[in-house]
């Protein structure tokens, strides 16, 4: 089989995508943030404007860097009662597409379906893509820009997005 | 069938007892929808989600499909969305503009107005039937107070105005904000349902006493970014500045606090960032100087939680957020929430506002999913367990002479009060 260098970019990002699903669902959220650019975002827009942008619509979620340690500092604690304990999550990646490539950084888009349970049955399965925007380092690739997207018209039955999605 | 009364309402003995069946018996739900939700004015949208003639929302309000519209001459209408023919929808998008609302089914179109003006084949039909008499069903009662627009399905009741009592105070704080005395509904619904009575909202919409246990993880949030959260000394006290709860007339209530927050309009706290300074001191002088001094330090530095009875909530403090909920089951409600703003805001102060919003609000903010799962495991609590646990308490304050602080129970009780009422039609004579 002859590897062309868009199936090696490819397989780099497949890796980079699987390595931030799989340190999600083991709740290794120190981890996860290290994934992170200074000053990366991380953003759930509203079911009913995918599209838009969080200066002028109101977002699910719409963090900065400092909002991002900070959720991930809540998370942590057991008085974030919402997940405590911790949701048991599996996350499923799939069409994995690079829509952009420069020298500094990536667009890459992905399906998932992120299966959430908690005791007692609450739980649910969160479909939608993650686009994201990753810039190149040494060490291969940093976040800069999270967008999860849900596929969903209503967020409804789902109730609320406590994990990191 | 419930034997013990709804609510044990007896200040002389210090005590209010909640039924817990009110919360979890499917009969009662059916009854509320009669006696509480098809008698009072119930908030069906605002007036800036159709700015335009033809611009229209589709929602569920009070248990119908219903479209908000502006018709030809820009007056406010709100539909039933059911053909007068057979009855499917005639308008399945969510929001959008249009000169007639068409009925795929047999092709019936209505316009803007309501009117039926287009019937295929509608010589079948014998003499009598008559076009004008089958337009869109308008609902009987659809007024408005400061741009909130509210329906009533009891052609008797009183006014909106009248029904309001107390409460437009409150909603002329919001609306105070503004220099043009407009607000706008800003883009992105939150759309959510919670497993439990829709009831347990209401309380918990404003009640501060679990500010402290359930959202600790958000007070250190503002604790590290800053901002003042230390309990001041003082009986009773909880939480980081002094507020009240008040009874405001015909079931509505609120809290109504002293800022700690940080407020858009116009207290400036840490986490808006140095930039945002000058704009939000900005807009508390351009407030001082339409309102005077000490209504502009009302509007501008008191936080207040407002409950429209029986399932509107308007909270004014880090932002302002529009709550409304529907019982769709005994115990799951769909909640929609929306985020309220000047419409002269800048782009700059925008930003900030939505920002603050997201930090407590919201399905994927600090605070609300914890509050989500407080109302959860109430539910699953209370459900199986009536027989042996039949009560609830709810005596926060009621010992005290006069005014009662936001973290009593005065405002959830003047709530049940008026929902008893309804529900039996006993008017109580007990008065707090």
């Amino acid at each position: 089989m002859i590897m062309q260098k868009g199936d090696d970019e490819r397989s780099a990002v497949e890796d980079f995508l699987y390595h931030e699903a799989a340190i999600l669902d083991d709740w290794d959220l120190d981890a996860w943030l290290d994934l992170m650019c200074d000053d990366a975002i991380y953003l759930v827009p509203p079911n009913e404007a995918p599209e838009s942008d969080p200066e002028d619509t109101l977002f699910i979620i719409a963090d900065d860097i400092h909002r991002i340690r900070s959720r991930v500092k809540r998370l942590k604690s057991p008085d974030a009662h919402a997940e405590y304990p911790p949701s048991r999550t599996r996350r499923l990646i799939t069409n994995i597409r690079i829509l952009k490539s420069s020298e500094r950084e990536l667009t890459v888009t992905s399906n998932f379906s992120v299966h959430r349970f908690r005791r007692g049955g609450k739980g649910g399965v969160y479909i939608g893509r993650y686009v994201h925007r990753l810039q190149r380092v040494a060490s291969g690739f940093r976040i800069a820009e999270r967008r999860v997207i849900l596929d969903a018209e209503e967020l409804g039955a789902l109730g609320a997005v406590s994990f990191i999605l | 069938m419930v034997t013990n009364p709804y609510i044990v309402d007896d200040p002389a003995q210090n005590d209010f007892r909640l039924n817990r069946e009110t919360l979890v018996d499917p009969e009662i739900l059916k009854l509320e929808k009669k006696r509480v939700f098809n008698t009072c004015w119930i908030y069906a949208g605002h007036d800036s989600e159709v700015s335009s003639p033809g611009d229209f929302v589709t929602r569920t309000v009070a248990g119908r499909p219903v479209i908000m519209t502006r018709d030809s001459k820009s007056g406010m209408r709100l539909f039933l969305n059911t053909c007068r023919h057979r009855g499917a929808q005639v308008c399945r998008e969510r929001s959008g503009n249009t000169k007639r609302f068409y009925c795929f089914y047999h092709g019936w179109s209505y316009d803007n107005d309501g009117a039926l003006v287009a019937v295929p084949g509608d010589d079948a039909y014998p003499d009598s039937f008559d076009r004008s008499e089958l337009g869109l069903m308008q609902v009987p009662r659809f007024e408005q107070y400061k741009g909130f627009w509210f329906v009533c399905f009891d052609r008797s009741a009183p006014s909106l105005d009248t029904y309001l009592s107390g409460a437009k105070e409150y909603i002329d704080l919001v609306v105070d904000q503004s220099q043009s005395q407009e607000m706008e509904i800003v883009t992105g619904v939150q759309e959510y349902d919670v497993e439990a009575n829709w009831k347990l909202l209401v309380e918990n919409s404003f009640d501060d006493y679990h500010l402290h246990s359930t959202h600790s993880t958000w007070l250190e949030y503002m604790k590290d970014a800053g901002v003042n959260v230390k309990i001041p000394k003082g009986k009773g006290l909880l939480l980081p500045k002094r507020g009240v709860g008040k009874n405001l007339g015909n079931g509505h209530a609120a809290i109504d606090s002293q800022n700690f927050r940080g407020r858009p309009v116009a207290a400036w706290i840490s986490i808006y960032g140095e930039k945002a300074k000058s704009l939000v001191e900005a807009a508390k002088r351009e407030l001082i100087e339409r309102l005077g001094e000490e209504r502009a330090e009302r509007v501008a530095n008191t936080n207040r939680n407002l409950f429209v009875f029986p399932n509107l909530m308007i909270n004014d403090g880090s932002s302002v957020t529009v709550r409304t909920f529907w019982p769709a089951e005994v115990d799951r409600m769909e909640v929609t929430a929306w985020a309220l703003g000047p419409v002269e805001e800048s782009p700059e102060m925008r930003k900030v506002r939505l920002d603050a919003f997201l930090t407590f609000y919201g399905p994927g903010g600090f605070a609300t999913p914890d509050d989500v799962e407080a109302l959860m495991q109430v539910q699953r609590g209370i459900a199986e367990t009536v027989n042996e646990v039949p009560w609830s308490v709810m005596t926060r304050g009621i010992a005290k002479n006069g005014e009662q602080l936001n973290s009593d129970e005065l405002h959830l009780r003047t709530f049940w009060r008026r929902w008893n009422e309804l529900m039996t039609g006993n008017m109580l004579s007990a008065a707090e």
